[in-house]
């Protein structure tokens, strides 16, 4: 990726070079700030107590640090009527994330398999509709979807929940195999075919094991964006069975007793801590997946 | 494997059937079945807050997508300049595309906070007079939606642009440079134009964001003050699930479909009809 072997563009000589990359530095560090003071603020705040936050400033660092306000947002606050903290809602949103995930990676393979390598007539419209799903705004789905897990009895709970983000998340685990495996050669396949395996023999024995990388990209994008959702879980489960985004937003918005912001920014790290740990971890895949989202069918 | 495929085109296309016929009868609180013709449309297009949702989203659409896009343009370049540490740097960009729009709602609700906020910081710096109350304030709210999405969100533009930029030829970087062109003339004149399909994408994307954004405004501002920053996806969801008004609500969420149909098919059209034929 680099151009290490490139001459020409940008690159004088003498100070004016020197110049050029001191303002260059300069501008991508003020960018860094940009990006990273909310974050720094979010966590000097969830580590003062109350009085110094009414006393200091919104960039001071904590004087003296305090794990107060985390344990009160993890066990104690106030969601709603219920002041169990985000705690029982973080384990909620594990509950359905796992399944979630796990579901809508495996039917979005055998999707992308079917399409690009067991060819059948109209695959390609098939392929343009569900690529189009990947698209649509929500809410065009809301009402029906409501009453669907009404009459399955399925509504306002974690399976419910789990079902909408496995059907939705179809377009897009369906759209990055399709990618995956348009890229793979058909000859093993043909070969397998041959010998006789069937369609689940090939899919189990040797697609599914040739497609890793598109397997962490799928799951990291799908986790990213169940863990984040905030419109099918406030749409769709009741107090109890809210996922940790939910829950965030109503500790944030109860209205009741002394605004607490050092709870507050600390039930905002916690509902971010997963997706942010595996953005850490796993960066390039999550870039990864963010521009295969974004581009070509 | 048909079974599977029928099935996740009729929880799309069917449901969408679905929405698209309530939003043709007379729906109360209660699905009704009876045809009644385009009368949820004209209760939709006489309500003042489906204007003031509108309009939101043009405004906050144009600008989100302005500003991202000028950020990313510009982070991309400065990236492109052989910089050591730009996998440390680029981190930082793209990290809050992590982050629910509920956490960023969360935290700059907090820095905006006309009371212990940059208002706040401010004046305590020496500004007594200084204010910034946009957060609050009904003419300015929208704004407070934009500057929180901008800081989302660019730093993704800056991942689409960079890819764009690296898949520019060398040789024609080379030839720009041999002919004596400078730094700016080389990526004004050659490789930006070179670069109009990750443009295209890059505000196909922004744009179905910008569309789509319901969670930040939740976090954020929660529509208000009263419903000033109300965007279509607020109002289909407050008519759906707190008004019960289910026809106008179904009548708005086909809006919302209309306009992205407007916007996206054109650009899949043209993505799956293109190269590989």
């Amino acid at each position: 990726m680099s151009r290490k072997n490139l001459s020409g563009i940008v690159q004088q000589k003498g100070t004016q070079h020197v110049v050029m990359r001191t303002l260059l530095f300069l501008t991508l560090g003020v960018f860094c700030l940009y990006y990273l003071i909310p974050l720094i603020v979010m966590i000097a705040t969830s580590l003062k107590s109350l009085e110094e936050i009414r006393a200091g400033s919104l960039l001071s660092l904590p004087q003296k640090v305090t794990f107060d306000a985390w344990t009160k947002a993890w066990s104690s606050a106030c969601v709603g009527v219920r002041c169990d903290g985000l705690q029982p809602f973080f384990w909620n949103s594990v509950a359905m994330v796992v399944p979630a995930v796990t579901i809508s990676t495996i039917l979005g393979a055998l999707n992308g398999y079917a399409l690009t390598k067991w060819r059948f007539p109209g695959a390609d419209i098939i392929f343009a509709l569900i690529l189009f799903g990947a698209f649509i705004p929500f809410q065009v789905i809301l009402l029906p979807m409501a009453r669907t897990l009404g009459v399955l009895g399925l509504a306002g709970t974690i399976p419910g929940l789990i079902l909408v983000h496995v059907i939705y998340g179809l377009a897009f685990t369906t759209l990055f195999f399709r990618n995956f495996f348009i890229g793979v050669s058909s000859g093993i396949i043909q070969a397998a075919q041959i010998d006789g395996a069937g369609f689940f023999g090939i899919f189990f024995r040797i697609v599914l094991p040739m497609s890793l990388p598109a397997i962490v990209v799928t799951v990291i994008w799908q986790f990213t964006q169940i863990w984040n959702d905030f419109l099918f879980g406030i749409a769709f489960t009741v107090g109890d069975s809210n996922p940790v985004t939910v829950a965030l937003n109503n500790v944030v918005n109860t209205s009741t007793g002394v605004k607490e912001y050092n709870v507050d920014m600390a039930a905002a790290i916690i509902a971010a801590l997963p997706t942010l740990a595996v953005y850490v971890i796993a960066g390039a895949y999550f870039v990864r997946g963010l521009s295969a989202g974004a581009v070509k069918g | 494997m048909s079974p599977l495929f029928a099935l996740s085109l009729f929880f799309v296309y069917g449901f969408i059937a679905w929405t698209v016929y309530i939003s043709f009868t007379k729906s109360g609180v209660m699905p009704n079945y009876t045809f009644e013709g385009l009368s949820q449309y004209e209760r939709l297009w006489a309500t003042p807050r489906w204007y003031v949702a509108l309009s939101n989203m043009f405004v906050f659409s144009a600008l989100f997508i302005a500003i991202s896009l000028a950020i990313g343009i510009f982070l991309a370049i400065l990236l492109d300049q052989r910089v050591r540490i730009e996998g440390v740097i680029r981190t930082i960009y793209l990290y809050p595309m992590a982050l629910s729009f509920i956490v960023t709602g969360t935290v700059w609700k907090w820095i905006l906070n006309p009371g212990l906020g940059i208002q706040n910081f401010v004046r305590k710096a020496g500004f007594e007079d200084f204010t910034f109350d946009w957060l609050v304030n009904s003419n300015y709210a929208i704004y407070t939606i934009v500057i929180a999405a901008v800081w989302q969100s660019s730093g993704y533009a800056m991942a689409l642009f960079l890819a764009g930029l690296r898949s520019v030829d060398d040789e024609i970087l080379k030839a720009a440079a041999i002919d004596g062109a400078g730094a700016f003339r080389t990526y004004f004149s050659v490789v930006l134009p070179i670069m109009r399909p990750v443009f295209l994408s890059t505000v196909i994307i922004l744009a179905h964001l910008a569309i789509k954004s319901f969670d930040l405004v939740i976090a954020l501002t929660g529509g208000g003050p009263g419903y000033a920053t109300d965007m279509p996806a607020t109002f289909m969801y407050s008519f759906a699930f707190q008004r019960s008004e289910l026809g106008v609500a179904a009548a708005s969420a086909v809006m919302m479909l209309a306009t992205v149909i407007a916007i996206v098919v054109p650009y899949l059209y043209s993505e799956l009809r293109g190269p590989n034929r």
